[in-house]
């Protein structure tokens, strides 16, 4: 019964890890950016969300309100004010001024906020479980962070294919010259895809602060997490992104159980051993 | 005499450093076709990019209902009126028909043109609604393409070698149907190399070679012999 326990925790996880990688896996769509501060993104949003709790006096999930129109502000002008200016037919650049931007994030953080860990509190709903059977129980708030995790999933996949902005997303990332005949302007369509990933950063970054201690060097851990998920579940597919995510935290769940030393190691290893063997993913976009 | 609805004088376009265009004049009236012919590399298509906005140019050296448009960006230009049908279709291949033919009506100007109207235009889009763009025939493809720039309900259409790689059979089928492109009074601008096609279909005809015009007239009543010496210069 143990190991259905781990297990279960694992998957519930993966729903985090979902979230870190629904918006890589976005912008990547979108635009062919490797957004390498998409770690240290989501802990910005865990700052600013501690920042609107303690000031505010709000829950952390309350503050989410203010949290993920205001990552998204951030994100938009992220996207129009720099990181337009490095897109181009070489990828490098992009890949340069984001790996600045992570290391800017993570020393003003530790500047502002001393490399202190710290942590959301959410009050009574942290140890809210839901008894399923004598050795079988869930915490509420992992559960609701995999309810949002698939809503955000099911969301993100919405608005790709049944709205106008999934067309233009889709579109741009097709043809950016082409797009501009249909009066879409490509560096619009850019900084709303990055606003919409910070948005769901936003998100992942308050769960993550409430779930576990945080502090300002624990990103590009995040962004590995995020990676391997994607890759995992196959790029392209958001619904495989999940299946990634989820894969990766049981991997991590069965590692910490055979030896809580081996629960990093054992992610990374299953990571590997897909990369080898299926580097598609498990299910890669299938073109109709 | 009406001004003309698309004006271009002494326009000079540029790709990098390499000059493309020089020196171009023509005018295109509310309602009419006008037909742009010459050789590969005559600078047709630089000359309609130019005007689209994909390039940039001289504000004034392109007007368009009366405003400077040259160096507007194309998706502003989209929603003044103008739209293109680009060489070789350029279609989304990741979106399906329809979709393709919704996004070329996102930012639609209003007027007649609708989804059930390119579908009446062109029955067989109809059926392959759902297909992906890519998995149509080259005639289909090049409908979805005409569709998509007719959804924006643009006052000037431009054409870019529209019978490029297509069977002529096919190609009489989509010319065909210009009639009923602009029954409601939409100017058009047609880029060929199929000569004769192109002066069937327009009003008049301006003949480009090597970045120059060389010629200009009435497509019925223009020989044959002032054609082949503009063409190919003599």
């Amino acid at each position: 019964m143990d190991w259905v326990n781990s297990i279960t925790q694992g998957i519930l996880v993966g729903g985090l890890y979902a979230m870190f990688a629904a918006g890589l896996s976005l912008i990547f769509g979108v635009m062919r950016l490797v957004n390498i501060a998409h770690g240290d993104l989501v802990v910005l949003a865990a700052y600013l969300a501690l920042v609107v709790t303690t000031t505010l006096g709000l829950d952390p999930l309350t503050s989410l309100l203010i949290i993920v129109p205001l990552m998204a502000l951030i994100g938009y002008a992220l996207q129009r004010f720099l990181l337009n200016r490095t897109l181009g037919d070489d990828l490098l650049p992009p890949l340069l001024v984001t790996f600045g931007l992570s290391v800017i994030l993570q020393n003003g953080l530790m500047e502002i906020f001393t490399p202190d860990s710290r942590k959301l509190q959410a009050g009574a709903i942290e140890t809210a479980t839901l008894t399923l059977s004598s050795d079988l129980s869930l915490g509420i708030l992992p559960l609701l962070q995999f309810g949002v995790a698939v809503a955000i999933i099911g969301g993100l996949q919405l608005l790709s294919y049944r709205t106008a902005w999934g067309r233009a997303f889709r579109a741009t990332s097709d043809d950016q010259t082409t797009v501009q005949l249909v009066g879409v302007d490509p560096r619009h369509v850019f900084a709303m895809a990055m606003a919409l990933s910070l948005a769901v950063i936003a998100v992942a970054g308050v769960f993550l602060a409430v779930r576990a201690n945080f502090d300002p060097s624990m990103g590009p851990a995040r962004l590995i997490f995020g990676f391997e998920a994607v890759i995992i579940g196959g790029l392209g597919n958001l619904w495989g992104t999940l299946a990634g995510g989820v894969i990766l935290g049981v991997a991590q769940a069965i590692g910490a159980k055979i030896d809580p030393g081996w629960q990093l190691l054992a992610g990374h290893l299953v990571f590997l051993i897909v990369l080898a063997v299926r580097p598609e993913g498990f299910f890669p976009r299938v073109q109709h | 005499m009406r001004d003309p609805l698309l004006n271009v004088s002494q326009l000079a376009s540029f790709y990098g450093d390499f000059q493309a265009l020089f020196d171009v004049s023509l005018r295109v009236d509310e309602g009419e076709v006008v037909a742009i012919i010459g050789a590969n590399g005559a600078g047709k298509s630089t000359l309609l990019k130019t005007i689209a906005g994909l390039i940039a140019a001289r504000p004034d050296a392109v007007t368009f209902a009366g405003s400077p448009i040259g160096g507007v960006p194309a998706h502003h230009l989209l929603r003044q009126g103008i739209a293109l049908v680009p060489e070789g279709r350029r279609l989304f291949s990741s979106l399906s028909v329809e979709e393709n033919l919704q996004i070329g009506g996102a930012y639609s100007r209003k007027g007649p043109w609708s989804l059930e109207r390119v579908y009446q235009l062109f029955p067989i889009l109809r059926e392959r609604r759902h297909q992906a763009s890519t998995s149509l025939s080259g005639g289909q493809q090049q409908m979805v393409a005409i569709g998509r720039a007719l959804m924006s309900n643009p006052r000037l259409l431009l054409c870019d070698e529209i019978s490029l790689g297509l069977a002529p059979i096919i190609v009489r089928e989509i010319y065909e149907r210009l009639p009923q492109i602009t029954g409601d009074g939409m100017s058009l601008i047609i880029v060929e190399q199929d000569v004769v096609q192109a002066l069937k279909a327009s009003r008049r005809v301006y003949c480009l070679q090597e970045g120059r015009v060389t010629l200009e007239g009435e497509s019925q009543s223009i020989s044959r012999e002032a054609i082949a010496s503009a063409y190919f210069g003599s």
